[in-house]
């Protein structure tokens, strides 16, 4: 005997909802650390799903290298991700900020193909299994539904990174001087603010949100050089869909396209795919600026 | 006044916008403790001056020292550091901070400045709104906090530009009597200003300004006598 809802059995309703979950957990971990870079920087910055795989890769590599498990992983990914972004960014990115934006955009497309390009050579295609630790595994029966531990932690997780950040730039001295940066980034230098420095840790900051989303993937999907690639897009469409630069809109979009395209999943599988782009483009129509964006 | 050198002297200062030569060779120097005030009209390069001395324009050859130290060296986000505080003429408040953060956002360079109690003493009206949007202050109001928030750094010298413009006279009058409250405390300031009977009431000397130059200096005693030169060359 199950129960259904619009003749949808509760098992598959909530079974999506909570892929879904889990894909705008991820969703909203990599646009707000879009987000954060276009907001500074006014780059957009193509190389953030090679730097999602290249989190999901430095947890494969600890593993198997050097028997490092996924908690110190947790840790030492974002950060080896985000302190390789903030070389890249002093080196290469801070060149280009007097450019025409096309040129930050091409910079980091090129930089995510060599990135990806590199590691396809060296491990291939194929997706690499990376096991989650054992208090992490199995699920639990909440009666309406199985829930995997693992991706009960992941939603969890990223909740706690998305609000921790968040609360980052919203109360702290450092969010003080990064939104006030964003607004007049000549102003707060003349007030003694180091904004070179501050722009290289954002840059840092992004790409270590990125790196930390993907360590937290690669226990759910498969270990790949790719696989930043195929999630970059939908990424760049919920950040239009949440306005870009807007930090609130990027998470709470996260979130909820991820959720839109679970369901679509359970009422009209054929439409999954292309549901986020659907609602892009109607977003695109009325609001221009996005859900959360400031009309420019 | 001239017995010592001087806290900022700057000599020959040329400053280009891109191709646009807007500075040729400005000369001025400002003593400790003293109010100098830069008159001249809309583009002569007034504000192009005071962008020049902090470092927002990097365009810029010449001679200028602080306190005795080459200030053409120094980058941009250490030249508050050495004393010197900057009030844009388009004020600065930023919307996305509230009053309090906006106030609290310049670092403190010495311990000369005033505590947050003095501030609010000073600018009652910044208390009872420092948990307000930075933007939602009236234009005089974000005038006070765009002062008060490089009075608390300390700095020795503070460069204002246009303080009283486009404000009624009530708040231009309450901004004289800060300006006034600040000399009285030894603050040494670089005020550029078109309006000059509000610039009488505070300032040492003025300096006018021609076509990207200092073309006359003289103490507010003569202001009097070249009233009306003053108001050809101001056009007012």
């Amino acid at each position: 005997m199950t129960m259904m809802i619009f003749g949808i059995p509760v098992q598959a309703l909530m079974g999506q909802l909570l892929v879904g979950l889990i894909n705008g957990s991820f969703y909203a971990m990599l646009s707000l650390g879009l987000a954060i870079i276009f907001g500074m920087l006014r780059i957009i910055n193509f190389a953030h799903g090679a730097q999602y795989m290249l989190g999901a890769f430095v947890g494969y590599l600890l593993l198997t290298h050097f028997g490092i498990g996924y908690w110190p992983a947790l840790i030492l990914a974002p950060l080896i991700v985000g302190l390789s972004g903030m070389v890249i960014e002093k080196l290469a990115i801070s060149r280009l900020y007097n450019l025409d934006h096309l040129y930050g955009l091409l910079f980091t497309f090129g930089l995510a193909l060599v990135i990806e390009g590199t590691f396809r050579y060296f491990y291939g295609v194929s997706g690499k299994a990376y096991t989650p630790p054992e208090m992490l595994t199995g699920g639990v029966n909440l009666g309406f539904m199985f829930l995997p531990i693992y991706r009960g932690w992941v939603v969890i997780a990223s909740l706690i990174i998305c609000i921790g950040t968040w609360l980052l730039i919203e109360k702290t001295k450092l969010g003080s001087y990064l939104r006030a940066a964003t607004e007049n980034p000549t102003l707060v230098q003349a007030f003694g603010v180091n904004v070179p420095l501050l722009l290289t840790l954002t840059y840092g900051i992004g790409a270590g949100l990125a790196g930390v989303a993907g360590i937290m993937a690669a226990p759910v999907y498969q270990v790949s050089p790719l696989m930043g690639a195929e999630l970059i897009i939908v990424v760049f469409a919920v950040v239009v869909v949440g306005g870009m630069g807007s930090i609130l809109g990027a998470i709470t979009t996260g979130y909820m396209l991820g959720i839109a395209e679970g369901l679509t999943k359970v009422f009209y599988p054929e439409a999954s795919n292309i549901v986020i782009f659907v609602i892009m483009a109607l977003v695109l129509l009325v609001r221009p600026a996005g859900l959360f964006g400031k009309d420019a | 006044m001239s017995e010592s050198a001087p806290l900022l002297s700057v000599r020959d200062l040329n400053a280009w916008y891109g191709e646009s030569h807007a500075l040729h060779g400005v000369n001025l120097e400002v003593h400790r403790g003293e109010t100098v005030t830069l008159l001249g009209r809309n583009g002569v390069g007034k504000t192009t001056t005071l962008r020049a001395i902090i470092g927002i324009i990097r365009k810029r050859s010449g001679q200028m020292t602080f306190d005795g130290r080459d200030l053409m060296a120094v980058p941009l986000h250490r030249t508050a550091y050495l004393g010197i505080g900057y009030v844009p003429e388009e004020r600065g408040i930023f919307s996305t901070l509230s009053v309090e953060e906006n106030l609290l956002l310049p670092p403190v360079v010495s311990a000369d400045g005033m505590s947050l109690e003095e501030i609010f003493d000073l600018f009652p009206n910044l208390k009872e709104r420092r948990n307000s949007q930075g933007t939602k202050l009236s234009g005089g109001e974000q005038q006070m906090l765009a002062m008060a928030r490089i009075l608390r750094t300390g700095v020795k010298l503070l460069l204002l530009d246009e303080p009283t413009e486009g404000l009624a006279p009530v708040i231009i009058q309450r901004i004289g009597e800060v300006l006034s409250e600040l000399k009285n405390r030894g603050i040494t300031v670089l005020l550029v200003e078109q309006n000059f009977r509000f610039a009488r009431r505070i300032a040492d000397r003025f300096y006018l300004m021609e076509h990207g130059q200092v073309t006359s200096s003289f103490p507010v005693s003569e202001l009097e006598s070249r009233m009306e030169a003053l108001h050809e060359a101001l056009g007012v």
